[in-house]
């Protein structure tokens, strides 16, 4: 065994290069302004950072006024959903390096909710309709012998994708239907009752389909894949709400 | 061992059985439906009209008269014009509702729009069913060059 001999300095972190990015941030204070207006910032940056840190850095060292939602910062929360350069991403899973720096990067809050502060948009119509799919475990039978609800690896599969959802609204302030009005569910709250509507151990599924079969249920989709786009974890959006359309149309799960 | 039952803490917001046809589920099977079958239709009709045989040049008075003595093309064009212009009237419904916001815009877009495709589907169903390159009676000079009375 070679005694291990350290041939470099490893490079310290001060080393590594840093860059100056703009970002044009569309700022709202409900007390003082009756219009949003953009606000633009120059921050020092690691090609590694991300645009939470970007929006960390602004209200820590220039701003301290510059209100946004975060939690966990890392992408399982679901609460800094934002428009970044048009798009909705997670500022925390958006890294510098791979947006294009040499022109300003623009974040404002998500579209189709009511904006309350800078980056803050009030989720109430948001949960409304997540909660009008009862996105929860309906069962009206008694497990078998007392036990739990076993379920193959297939059954289980049929809705993994679903399972996936954060609730961080990307996908349904992203769909052109749901700026419209206040008639259509959205694609998170279709995707939440797929992920029960296909489980082998709810027993409401029917429930559920009647609701989305409501008038404007999911018959509003227009497939644009605009959620499926916007998804942070990836899920397939629009193929869920198509599925829910088949299962609506064939009369059950 | 009973298992925990919790009562729903929403109504359903529908009470499903009570209510009629879903317009909005009829209307969006139909745009697939009849999506399907306009495929179909529309290149037959332009591979007929600009392909086949002489190709473009072939279209006339004529080629239209001749095309609607055969009963074939009669049924075939009348299928092209209820499904195409349905299909349009549906999807213009759907921006209106999107778009128009004001309750009475919406009311007058969708009334407009319901007028002017019966008036459309009478008018081509007429045409096509009632349609005769040779009406008795005409003057001949009006008459085109296949016609007996000429």
């Amino acid at each position: 065994m070679s005694t291990p001999i350290l041939e470099r300095e490893p490079a310290a972190a001060s080393e590594s290069p840093t860059f100056t990015v703009t970002l044009i941030v569309r700022r709202f204070d409900p007390e003082v302004d009756a219009e949003p207006r953009w606000e633009d910032f120059d921050v020092e940056l690691y090609p590694t950072d991300r645009v939470l840190d970007a929006l960390h850095k602004i209200k820590w060292e220039q701003d301290g006024s510059l209100t946004f939602r975060r939690s966990c910062a890392h992408g399982v929360c679901g609460s800094d959903a934002m428009r970044i350069n048009g798009r909705n991403r997670l500022a925390c899973k958006t890294l510098m390096k791979d947006l294009d720096i040499s022109k300003p990067i623009y974040v404002e809050a998500i579209k189709g909710l009511p904006l309350e502060k800078d980056l803050i948009v009030n989720m109430d119509p948001f949960f409304e309709s997540f909660a009008a799919v009862q996105p929860f475990l309906m069962s009206s039978s008694k497990p078998k012998d007392g036990k739990e609800r076993l379920q193959t690896v297939a059954e289980r599969e049929r809705f993994d994708d679903t399972t996936k959802c954060i609730l961080c609204a990307a996908c349904t302030s992203s769909c052109p239907v749901f700026w419209t009005d206040g008639q259509y569910f959205g694609p998170a709250a279709i995707v939440n009752a797929h992920r029960f509507i296909f489980d082998s151990r709810d027993d409401s599924a029917q429930v559920r389909l009647d609701i989305l079969n409501d008038k404007e249920g999911v018959w509003r989709c227009r497939t644009t894949f605009n959620c499926s786009e916007a998804c942070p974890r990836g899920i397939q959006v629009t193929q869920a709400i198509s599925e829910v359309k088949q299962a609506i149309l064939r009369g059950k799960a | 061992m009973a298992s925990i039952t919790v009562d729903k803490p929403r109504s359903p917001r529908s009470t499903p059985s009570a209510r009629g046809v879903n317009f909005e589920k009829w209307g969006w099977v139909y745009m697939r439906a009849s999506g399907v079958i306009l495929v179909v239709l529309i290149f037959g009709h332009l591979f007929v009209n600009l392909v086949a045989g002489e190709g473009v040049k072939a279209i006339d008075f004529a080629f239209v008269g001749g095309k609607w003595s055969s009963p074939f093309w009669k049924v075939w064009d009348t299928g092209l014009l209820w499904l195409a212009l349905i299909h349009g009237a549906n999807g213009m419904r759907t921006i209106v509702n999107d778009y128009a916001s004001n309750r009475l815009l919406r009311r007058t877009f969708n009334i407009a729009l319901i007028t002017s495709t019966v008036v459309l589907l009478t008018l081509g169903t007429l045409v096509i069913y009632t349609f005769d390159p040779c009406p008795a009676g005409a003057s001949a000079a009006l008459l085109p060059s296949f016609c007996p009375a000429r």
